[in-house]
C-alpha cells in the first residue's frame, strides 16, 4: 500500500491528505466566521493573535502535500496542531462560553492535523529499540491529549455548566489543592481493604484450587459451581458484609475477597491442567511424588494463568471496594468522598477522586505485569517482547 | 448411550450435587451460629428457656437475621414471584425486567460499539496505536464507582430512566467485545487473506466474507463476559436513590432497612439472571455455530 503511494493519480494523492484538507477547508470556515470569541467577550483575540493561530494551522496543512519524509512531516504537524490548539486554550481564559463557530473549526483543525500526524508516526518504521519504544508511548500520549484539549475546549468554549462536566484543568487544580483528603481516602480505601482483601481472596482462591487439583471429586464439583460464581454480580454482597463486618474496612475487604475468590480459583485450576502429558510423563520417570511435580512442573506452567486472574482481580478489587463503600463507611474512604461530595455537587472534587482511582488501578495492574514479565519471562507471550 | 448417561451422572451431577449439599449445609450450620448470639439475648429479655431444638428452630426463623437460612430465602423468593402479581413493585420479577431491560439495552450498544472499535482498530494503523492502550487504560477507571455520579448528572439534564443505566452497561460491556473482536478479525491466516486477493476482493469484501465469518466465535466468547458485566453496570446503576426499581434499588432499600431476607432474596434473584444471560448468549453461540455449518465440538480460542 505504502510503494504504490506515488504512483497514483494526482487526484488521489490530494484525496489520500483528507485531513489536510478537511484542515485547510475549516481554516477557510474559520477565516469567514472570524471573529474567535463573541462580541461581548472580556478579552478577545486580537488580529496578530488571530493571524498567529491561523498561520500554523495552514502552514502545517499545506506541508502535507510538499513534505515526503514521515518524520519531517510528523514534526512540523506536531508543532502546528499542538501550537494552535495551546494558544486558542490559553486565550479561552475569561472568554468561557463565547466562543464562536471560527473557534471550534479552528480546533477540528488542529485535530485533524493531530490525526494526520499520528498516521505520518505510525508510518515511520525504526530499527531502533529506543526510537521505537519513544514511538509506542507518543502515539497513544497525543492521543490521550487530544481527549483532554478537546474536553477543554468543548466545556470551556461552549460554557457547558461546571456540574455537568467541568474542565480537565479545573479537576487538576483541584487535585492538587486537595492532596491530603485524596491521600487518605488512598490509604482508607486502597492500603487497607483492598490491599487486605486481594491478599485474603487471592490466597484463599489458590489454596482452594490445589485442593480441588489433588482431589479430583471437589474439582468435578466445585469447577462448573466456581464458572458460575464468577459470572454472578458479586458486588451484590456489599450490603450484607457492611451489615456483617460494620462500616469500617473490614467489611470492604471482605467484599474484595469475596469478589477475587472465584476468579482465582478458575484460572488456577485451568492452569494447573495446562502441563501436557509428556511433561508429567517426564516427572514421573523421574519418580517425582505430587509435591514435586506440583512445585517443579505445574505451578511454573499455571503461572500466565495465575497472573491472568491476577490481573483481572486487580481491577474487580478495586471497584469492589468503592461500590463496597456506598453502603456505609466511617467519614473517609473514596466511595464515601465520591457519594457525598456528589451529594454537594462538588463534581470536580468526584472527577479529581477518579482520576486518582484510575491512577491507582493501573499502578496496581502495572505492578503485577512488571512482576509477571520478571517472573514468567519463559512464556512465548513474553518473549521477543 | 445409557453409559454415557451413566458417566455423566457419575462425573458431573453427583460431584456437583454433593457441593451444592454441602453449601447448604455449611450456610444452614452458619445461619444458626450467626443468628444464635441476638436469639440468646432476646431469650434472656424475654425470659424464655427453650431446647436446643426449639432454639435452632428460632434462630431459623427470625424476622431480620443476621444471616437467613436458605428456606427463608426460597420462602421469600417465591412469595415474590408466584404469589405476587408481576406488576406489583413488591414482585421480583418486575425489579428484575427493569434491571434486564437496562441490561439488555447496554449490552446492545457496547456490542455494537465494541465491534465497529475492533473493525476500526484492525483496518486504520493510526488507530490501533493511539487508541488500543486507551482501550485497555478505559478499563482502569472504576466507572462503577462514577455510575452514581452518571446518574445524578444525567438526571440534572432531565435524562433519566433507562438510558443512564443503559450507559454504564454499554461503557462496561464494550471493552471485552472489542478486544475479543480485534482477535477474531485478525484470526484469518494469511494464506486466506491471499486468498482473498486472488479474487481481486476489496478491504469491504474482504470483512464481510472472511474476516467477520472468522471472528463469529471470538464474538460470542467475548459476549459471555460482556452480558455479566453489563447486568453489574445495570445493577451498580440503581445504587443512586434516584432509582425506585430494579434489582439495584432492592438491594440499597434492603440495606437501609435492614431486610436482610430482601437483600438475598435479590441477590438470588440476580444470579439467576445472571446465569440466564450467559445460558442465552450460549444457546444462541451454538445455533449460529450449526446454520454457519461449524463441525460440532469445536471451539472458540
Amino acid at each position: 500500500m505504502m510503494t504504490s503511494h506515488n504512483t497514483r493519480l494526482p487526484i488521489a494523492r490530494l484525496l489520500n491528505e483528507w485531513q489536510a484538507l478537511g484542515a485547510l477547508a475549516l481554516a477557510v470556515v474559520a477565516i469567514a466566521s472570524l471573529p474567535l470569541m463573541a462580541a461581548d467577550a472580556a478579552t478577545p483575540y486580537g488580529a496578530t493573535e488571530t493571524g498567529f493561530i491561523l498561520a500554523p494551522v495552514i502552514v502545517a496543512a499545506l506541508a502535507c502535500f510538499v513534505t515526503s519524509s514521515p518524520v519531517t512531516l510528523a514534526a512540523i504537524l506536531f508543532i502546528g496542531a499542538h501550537g494552535a490548539a495551546w494558544l486558542l486554550l490559553s486565550g479561552l481564559a475569561g472568554n468561557e462560553g463565547k466562543a464562536t463557530l471560527a473557534f471550534a473549526a479552528l480546533i477540528m483543525a488542529a485535530w485533524l492535523l493531530a490525526w494526520r500526524c499520528v498516521t505520518a508516526l505510525s508510518a515511520i518504521h525504526t530499527a531502533s529499540k529506543p526510537a521505537d519504544k519513544l514511538l509506542r508511548l507518543l502515539i497513544p500520549a497525543i492521543f490521550g491529549a487530544w481527549l483532554l484539549i478537546l474536553w477543554e475546549a468543548f466545556t470551556r468554549g461552549a460554557g457547558v455548566p461546571f456540574i455537568l462536566l467541568p474542565p480537565p484543568s479545573a479537576i487538576a487544580a483541584r487535585l492538587v489543592t486537595s492532596i491530603p483528603v485524596l491521600f487518605d481516602d488512598v490509604r482508607q480505601t486502597i492500603f487497607k481493604a483492598v490491599i487486605a482483601g486481594y491478599a485474603i481472596g487471592c490466597g484463599a482462591g489458590f489454596v482452594t484450587a490445589i485442593l480441588a487439583d489433588r482431589v479430583t471429586f471437589l474439582r468435578r464439583g466445585l469447577l462448573p459451581i466456581g464458572n458460575l460464581m464468577s459470572a454472578l454480580p458479586m458486588i451484590g454482597v456489599a450490603p450484607i458484609m457492611v451489615m456483617w463486618f460494620g462500616f469500617d474496612w473490614q467489611s470492604k475487604a471482605a467484599v474484595v475477597t469475596i469478589i477475587t475468590f472465584f476468579p482465582m480459583l478458575v484460572n488456577t485450576v485451568a492452569g494447573l491442567a495446562a502441563t501436557g502429558p509428556m511433561e508429567r510423563d517426564l516427572m514421573r520417570s523421574y519418580a517425582s511424588d505430587y509435591g514435586q511435580t506440583l512445585v517443579k512442573l505445574r505451578l511454573p506452567a499455571a503461572m500466565p494463568f495465575i497472573f491472568n486472574a491476577l490481573k483481572i482481580n486487580s481491577t474487580l478489587a478495586l471497584i469492589g471496594a468503592i461500590v463496597a463503600e456506598f453502603f456505609g463507611t466511617p467519614i473517609v474512604g473514596m466511595g464515601f468522598r465520591i457519594s457525598t461530595e456528589i451529594g454537594r455537587m462538588n463534581v470536580d472534587m468526584v472527577w479529581a477522586e477518579v482520576a486518582v482511582a484510575a491512577l491507582a488501578g493501573s499502578v496496581f495492574y502495572g505492578v503485577i505485569a512488571l512482576i509477571e514479565r520478571t517472573t514468567t519471562f519463559w512464556h512465548p507471550s513474553n518473549r521477543g517482547g | 448411550m445409557t453409559n454415557s448417561a451413566a458417566d455423566r451422572i457419575r462425573d458431573h451431577i453427583i460431584p456437583v450435587a454433593t457441593i451444592v449439599v454441602a453449601i447448604i449445609a455449611i450456610w444452614y450450620v452458619g445461619a444458626i451460629a450467626m443468628n444464635a448470639p441476638f436469639q440468646r439475648d432476646l431469650d434472656r429479655r424475654g425470659n424464655t428457656t427453650s431446647t436446643t431444638m426449639e432454639f435452632v428452630a428460632k434462630t431459623l426463623s427470625q424476622p431480620k437475621p443476621i444471616l437467613p437460612a436458605p428456606h427463608q430465602v426460597a420462602q421469600n423468593l417465591f412469595d415474590n414471584t408466584v404469589m405476587r402479581s408481576v406488576t406489583s413493585n413488591r414482585s421480583l420479577v418486575y425489579h428484575s425486567w427493569v434491571t434486564l431491560s437496562s441490561t439488555l439495552a447496554g449490552f446492545a450498544f457496547g456490542t455494537v460499539l465494541g465491534i465497529l472499535i475492533a473493525i476500526g482498530i484492525v483496518h486504520v494503523t493510526a488507530l490501533e496505536r493511539s487508541l488500543m492502550p486507551w482501550i485497555i487504560a478505559s478499563q482502569m477507571v472504576p466507572v462503577l464507582a462514577i455510575a452514581p455520579m452518571v446518574i445524578v448528572v444525567l438526571s440534572a439534564v432531565n435524562i433519566t430512566g433507562l438510558l443512564p443505566k443503559a450507559l454504564i452497561s454499554t461503557y462496561l460491556s464494550f471493552f471485552p467485545v472489542a478486544v475479543g473482536m480485534v482477535k477474531g478479525l485478525r484470526s484469518p491466516e494469511l494464506i486466506q487473506l491471499d486468498l482473498m486477493r486472488t479474487y481481486n476482493a476489496g478491504t469491504l469484501a474482504t470483512l464481510l466474507k472472511l474476516r467477520l465469518p472468522a471472528s463469529v466465535p471470538f464474538l460470542f466468547a467475548s459476549m459471555k463476559v460482556a452480558v455479566a458485566a453489563s447486568l453489574v453496570g445495570a445493577i451498580v446503576g440503581e445504587l443512586p436513590t434516584g432509582a425506585v426499581a430494579g434489582l439495584g434499588s432492592k438491594l440499597l432499600a434492603g440495606s437501609y432497612y435492614s431486610q436482610t431476607i430482601d437483600i438475598w432474596a435479590a441477590l438470588v434473584a440476580g444470579s439467576v439472571l445472571a446465569a440466564l444471560l450467559v445460558a442465552a448468549v450460549g444457546i444462541a453461540s451454538k445455533l449460529v455455530a450449526r446454520a454457519m455449518g461449524a463441525q460440532t465440538g469445536g471451539r472458540a480460542a
